[in-house]
């Protein structure tokens, strides 16, 4: 167990080099100047010689990205151009943000998406299964931001129950876990579930559908089980490839759906991509990018170490 | 028959979940005195592992029709349902599949799938007690180092290991009746010898009554007392093992022995096989099944099945022509 997470651990190093050089290289293949957002259109050419100095953007590029990820692995990932804050400021903050809504949306997404699943895949080809497949479609083709506007329509315009944008009456700063502010949580996480819901419960009603077809299911009725007890056996065996879906998903919304944080103008990393992309600002950009592929390793990471606690068949393989 | 601790009656099986529905099984009668083994000999879909499986009512309720009777040590499995079912399967009767490695479930451990099965069946026995009683079935079916191999998980062991295992798991909650499978089909053929003869010895002790199902004539006369010859979903000749082997007195079941390699005797000759192929179980014939591929078939074979005719000593035969054959 132990030597397999640390196995795993060392094959996640080589992958992180290449994350690391390709948010170097995607910068700086896009065109354009880097400091072209910062300077005045008539700047002279000595001022621009002095800015790009000391930014470090007259250097050439492995040395460039050398210090860039030597001063990086030391948590510094550079200062934001527009603000003039460091990135890691940014995007801490923007982080947890995003954190709490996507954890929110996978676990809506998970909860249902699972129950949906389970319930299809037990009743496959019924009205059951259709209508739970029929809704699973929906989730992953309804374009998001446009369900986000709908609901926003529904239950802040019309209803007046939830505030439609925004993440609490001080913005971004000062969160507090009361309903003054959770409020504010519930239009986009619930907009946001509605992806994993669809695919984990398109996942699980295979799965279970595979389950349920194999020859140990027929075994455990064999030998005396009650339905109830082969339900325990055909969770176990989905449990795993469930996790990962759900681990991946939510992966993808740590990256903060840049569409639904606009819509719902709500501080995470999508809406902080968004702001970096339009004015610019490469050290913020990089930074994001760098920091969100890095999540996504780790929690690819965590999920497989869970996998093997659930299926002892992985880990030897 | 009195005494019999397995009575089949009429058995009939149709899966209808296709277009037409598929008579699986055809009118099979067969009965078992406590430690008896029959072996039910046929080829692929003559119906035998569908017989099989519906004495545990294995078969989706929803896509099957079956009638006729099942009584199992006084118990009428026809008339179960829901926990009595539950209660029944693995207890009084219990089952050993072709495939372990399909058959068990590859996420838990060896043990914990046998201590679950004794809990389910024996309320009040500790999970320490179950477990010292899986190490005894491990010991009793030959696992080495049990105690280890408890704490596996199915992909661990090799398959004869496996096949051990499957077997201690049936026999763990002390059943009168065990299923077997084609329990040696998937083996290596040294491997297939050990476990046929570690069945047997088992069956002897406890004075178990067991089915055999198996496509190998050669297993079926060595692990079987009686042997049930099934074609198209029918039981077209039984008899004790001598008889049926020395004398059989159905054509199809002459022609399945004459199709065995006789050792060397036949070399450089081909094998003799069995013309036609089995009919369409969706649209079997009014009379014999066997009637098309048979040498000594005439026209009235094809006008009704024929009935099972008694030639003693408990040899039956479903032939209109015994006599001739004979």
């Amino acid at each position: 167990m132990i030597f397999y997470a640390s196995k795993r651990i060392l094959f996640t190093l080589p992958i992180m080099l290449g994350v690391t050089i390709v948010c170097f290289a995607l910068v700086h293949l896009a065109p354009g100047d880097p400091l072209v957002s910062v300077l005045p259109p008539d700047a002279s050419q000595v001022i621009k010689e002095q800015m790009m100095a000391l930014y470090g953007f007259d250097r050439p590029y492995h040395e460039q990205f050398l210090r860039w990820l030597w001063r990086a692995l030391q948590g510094d990932i550079g200062t934001s151009i527009r603000t003039g804050r460091p990135v890691s400021t940014e995007i801490s903050k923007a982080v947890g943000n995003t954190l709490m809504l996507a954890a929110l949306a996978t676990a809506i997404g998970f909860l249902l998406g699972t129950l949906f699943g389970f319930v299809a895949g037990y009743f496959r080809d019924t009205w059951v299964d259709k209508a739970a497949s029929a809704l699973s479609v929906f989730g992953v083709s309804v374009p998001h931001y446009w369900l986000g506007m709908v609901l926003v329509i529904i239950f802040a315009a019309t209803l007046g129950w939830l505030p439609p944008t925004g993440a609490g009456p001080g913005g971004s700063e000062d969160w507090k876990w009361n309903w003054v502010h959770v409020q504010y949580l519930i239009l986009p996480a619930v907009t946001m579930s509605v992806i994993p819901m669809g695919i984990i419960a398109r996942t699980v009603r295979a799965l279970v559908a595979e389950i349920l077809s194999q020859e140990f299911v027929v075994g455990l009725r064999a030998k005396g089980l009650s339905e109830l007890g082969v339900f325990g056996h055909v969770v176990k065996n989905a449990a795993p490839t469930a996790l990962a879906v759900m681990g991946i998903q939510l992966g993808y919304l740590l990256g903060g759906s840049i569409l639904i944080e606009t819509v719902f103008a709500w501080p995470g990393t999508g809406l902080l991509l968004n702001d970096a992309i339009f004015q610019r600002d490469l050290p913020l950009l990089q930074g994001t990018i760098l920091v969100l592929a890095m999540f996504f390793v780790v929690l690819n990471l965590v999920v497989d170490v869970m996998q093997t606690i659930l299926d002892p068949r992985i880990q030897r393989a | 028959m009195t005494g019999s601790i397995l009575e089949i009656r009429d058995l009939r099986v149709a899966f209808t979940g296709a277009a037409k529905p598929v008579r699986a099984v055809d009118g099979v009668d067969l009965a078992l005195v406590p430690g008896e083994v029959v072996a039910l000999l046929g080829e692929s879909g003559s119906g035998k592992s569908v017989t099989l499986r519906s004495i545990l009512r294995l078969h989706p309720e929803n896509k099957t029709r079956i009638e006729g009777s099942i009584v199992a040590a006084g118990i009428d499995v026809m008339a179960l349902s829901g926990a009595a079912l539950a209660d029944f399967r693995g207890k009084t009767v219990s089952m050993i599949f072709q495939e372990p490695m399909l058959a068990l479930d590859p996420v838990y451990t060896l043990g914990a799938q046998i201590t679950e099965a004794i809990r389910k069946h024996e309320s009040g026995v500790s999970a320490d007690a179950a477990r010292k009683r899986a190490l005894g079935l491990f010991e009793r079916v030959r696992i080495p180092s049990p105690e280890r191999r408890l704490d596996s998980y199915p992909h661990e062991l090799s398959g004869g290991m496996r096949q051990r295992a499957m077997i201690a798991l049936a026999l763990a909650c002390n059943p009168k009746v065990l299923l077997a499978d084609e329990p040696t089909t998937a083996l290596d053929a040294t491997v297939q010898v050990q476990i046929l003869l570690l069945l047997r010895e088992l069956q002897r002790e406890l004075d178990l009554a067991m089915i055999f199902v198996t496509h190998d004539i050669g297993v079926g006369v060595e692990v079987a007392d009686r042997i049930a010859v099934m074609y198209a979903g029918r039981i077209v000749e039984i008899g004790a093992v001598r008889d049926v082997i020395r004398a059989p007195r159905h054509p199809y079941t002459i022609g399945l022995l004459s199709t065995r390699a006789q050792g060397g005797r036949l070399s450089g000759k081909r094998l003799p096989t069995i013309t036609g192929s089995p009919p369409d179980l969706a649209s079997l014939p009014p009379g014999c099944a066997f009637a098309p591929r048979c040498s000594s078939a005439t026209s009235a074979c094809l006008e009704a099945a024929p009935a099972a005719v008694e030639l003693g000593h408990g040899h039956a035969v479903r032939c209109i022509h015994t006599a001739a054959v004979a």
